[in-house]
């Protein structure tokens, strides 16, 4: 079994985009803490996930993303998120991530309200 | 006590205590020059002789002494001339009998001196070895009785039920905790041709052997009355009245008789004198009141009968006074209110099936309440019958061990479309490697394409069926590349079944809760913990059960049912 998971950071005027690509499963704790520690770096007040090219999120993966809301929250940052699919945008309400997390549909979305 | 004495006549007097004497029963050979013939000494505690060697220091002059008492008699006929007691701790242990010398002559003063120095020396030397003696004989004594108590206890082990009932739809479980090596407690179990089943618990005043031989009467009187009656009340009336003449004077026994329906959870009860069933439901714990004599009181006692029902998910538990009256270091007893607590602690409604956790919840609660090094001061059993819950929405059915069910087939449940025929569509196995969760939810989805399942369910189905196989190859088979993790996928028209097998049989089962976000969040827990709680929500079913060596998800989904 291949699994991947990569990411790319974009650092904008108030926000950083964390783009990623892959499977969010226990293969991918390494990459998505050393992101968004290197989004942490740009010192803005929000920090943006981007799900569009995410397939499949486990229950390990629902746990890094508890993590990272906690690191954001530690630090007073938002954390948001964009390009769920309808079925994990499910998951984050049954899960209540919803609760802590600013969702948008898409991109121009994220960058039109922030 | 008396002390003897033996002596070998007519040769040197060298008279030494026989090694099994008591300090009080001295044997002291007297012996006589040139026949060799043993003579037995009695020296009773009353003769003057034995108050005499008591206080003496040193040789006593057997030949010049006058007193009323037959040993000396005894003594002076055998020819001893001087007697040397040999005294311990103020306690007379043996005499050292002297007669003639073979020269002739007389003793002299540095042989009495001599005599005097040897029997200081030998009596605390003599009382050593006479202790070591009593000492292996008491040890051989001991170990004979321990290895008799541990074949009474194996016997009367077979006394009790070599199997819990396995009943369809309801789960049994059992404790049995002598307070030593043998009972008074028991519990019977008894299955009637007509599909009922009779409990009996009871538990004989004491503990130890009397009891457990009173056990074994009752449980025999027991049985023999439920061949003539069929009610718990005459039974109990039966067993009371043939119990009376033959059981000892101030001991009796309290014993509790219910006949459960399996089919209605109906069940008809009589109390004699026994500790209240706690009856756990949804709604709280509750006594079922009944009460009457103890057996082996009276005569001609009557028993009232008490009709229950134990709708399902709900469950008894009978149990003996060794758990409600042991006691704490303070003196403070365990008690019935600690005992309805310890049942509050278990949700009924979280927990679905309280069989496997009861018992051992309530033994941890005993151990935390009494502390280390507990004297454990009566016998305990507990014994806890459950009517499984069938109606929930989300069935979860564990299996206690030892009962009897095909490890690839669905469990039976009131949702299962029984009529209709299961279509195989996929069985393949997986090996137990990190992430091959992915490969098996891929691999069910395609298998169930022709299905025609909407995409927000087959969302779902794969989250569940991923998850499900993450956790049997994690905490199923722990990743051993030994093992692999089975998949069964079948339908009906109406329903789709995905049973996901690994070998972490014998395990205890979690129960799936709202994981408590803010706590993860806050760092008060770990962050993980999410799968089963994601199970249940995709599910419309999920049924877990567990034997000794596998343990099995089986996933339900409605196919015509509209989203959850």
């Amino acid at each position: 079994m291949n699994h991947s998971f990569s990411t790319q950071i974009r650092p904008l005027e108030n926000l950083v985009i964390i783009d990623m690509l892959g499977e969010i499963d226990a293969f991918a704790d390494q990459e998505i803490q050393s992101a968004y520690s290197q989004a942490e770096s740009f010192n803005t007040p929000t920090i943006v996930l981007n799900f569009t090219q995410v397939g499949y999120i486990n229950s390990t993966g629902i746990a890094l993303i508890v993590g990272l809301i906690s690191r954001a929250r530690k630090t007073g940052r938002r954390l948001s998120v964009f390009g769920l699919s309808e079925h994990y945008l499910e998951i984050f309400r049954i899960t209540r991530l919803a609760d802590f997390v600013s969702i948008y549909s898409d991109e121009p979305s994220v960058l039109a309200e922030i | 006590m008396n002390m003897f004495t033996r002596l070998r006549k007519n040769q040197t007097d060298r008279g030494m205590p026989e090694e099994n004497a008591t300090p009080e029963q001295v044997s002291m050979p007297t012996q006589n020059p040139g026949r060799g013939e043993m003579v037995e000494v009695n020296i009773d505690p009353n003769d003057p002789l034995y108050a005499h060697f008591l206080k003496a220091s040193g040789v006593v002059e057997i030949d010049k002494l006058n007193l009323d008492s037959p040993a000396l008699h005894t003594l002076k006929e055998a020819g001893v001339r001087i007697s040397v007691p040999l005294v311990s701790q103020g306690e007379l242990i043996g005499v050292l009998n002297l007669s003639n010398r073979l020269s002739e002559q007389d003793y002299s003063t540095e042989d009495r001196r001599l005599l005097y120095t040897l029997s200081t020396q030998a009596a605390p030397a003599l009382r050593v070895a006479q202790l070591a003696r009593q000492q292996q004989v008491e040890a051989r004594l001991r170990e004979r009785l321990e290895q008799e108590m541990r074949v009474a206890r194996i016997i009367q082990q077979t006394l009790l039920p070599k199997e819990l009932p396995n009943i369809e739809g309801w789960q049994v479980a059992a404790h049995w905790q002598p307070a030593r090596a043998v009972s008074g407690d028991f519990y019977d179990f008894i299955t009637f041709p007509d599909g009922k089943l009779g409990v009996a618990v009871g538990d004989v005043t004491d503990k130890g052997v009397p009891a457990a031989l009173v056990m074994a009467t009752t449980r025999s009187i027991l049985r023999s009355a439920l061949e003539r009656f069929s009610s718990p009340g005459q039974i109990l009336a039966q067993a009371n009245d043939l119990l009376c003449p033959d059981i000892p004077a101030n001991m009796f026994v309290t014993c509790l008789y219910m006949i459960i329906d399996p089919a209605t959870g109906k069940l008809i009860f009589a109390n004699a004198g026994h500790n209240l069933p706690m009856h756990y439901e949804l709604n709280g714990i509750t006594e079922l009141h009944a009460t009457g004599m103890p057996l082996g009181l009276m005569p001609g006692m009557q028993y009232d009968e008490i009709e229950a029902t134990l709708a399902p998910g709900e469950g008894l538990l009978l149990y003996s006074d060794g758990l409600v009256e042991a006691h704490n270091p303070k003196r403070e007893m365990f008690g019935f209110p600690r005992l309805r607590d310890a049942l509050s602690d278990l949700d009924v409604e979280a927990s679905q099936s309280m069989v496997g956790e009861l018992i051992p919840h309530l033994l941890n609660q005993l151990v935390e309440f009494t502390g280390p090094g507990w004297e454990q001061e009566d016998d305990v059993t507990l014994v806890v019958i459950e009517r499984s819950a069938d109606h929930a929405p989300t069935t979860i059915t564990v299996h206690q061990s030892g009962e009897h069910h095909n490890d690839n087939s669905p469990q039976e449940s009131n949702s299962m479309p029984n009529s209709e025929t299961w279509q195989p569509l996929l069985e393949f196995e997986l090996p137990s490697e990190p992430g091959n969760e992915i490969l098996a939810m891929q691999r069910v989805a395609d298998s169930i394409r022709e299905l025609n399942f909407p995409e927000d369910r087959l969302e779902r189905l794969k989250t569940a069926v991923a998850e499900t196989t993450m956790n049997a190859l994690e905490h199923g088979n722990k990743y051993r590349e030994d093992l692999t993790v089975k998949i069964i996928v079948r339908a009906t028209p109406s329903t789709l079944s995905v049973q996901i097998t690994d070998h972490g049989g014998g395990q205890q089962i979690p129960e799936p809760e709202m994981p408590d976000l803010e706590a993860k969040l806050a760092g008060l827990q770990s962050a993980r913990g999410w799968g089963l709680f994601l199970i249940k929500q995709m599910v419309d079913e999920m049924h877990v059960t567990t034997d000794e060596t596998h343990h099995s998800v089986e996933l339900i989904f409605k196919l015509s049912a509209p989203s959850p």
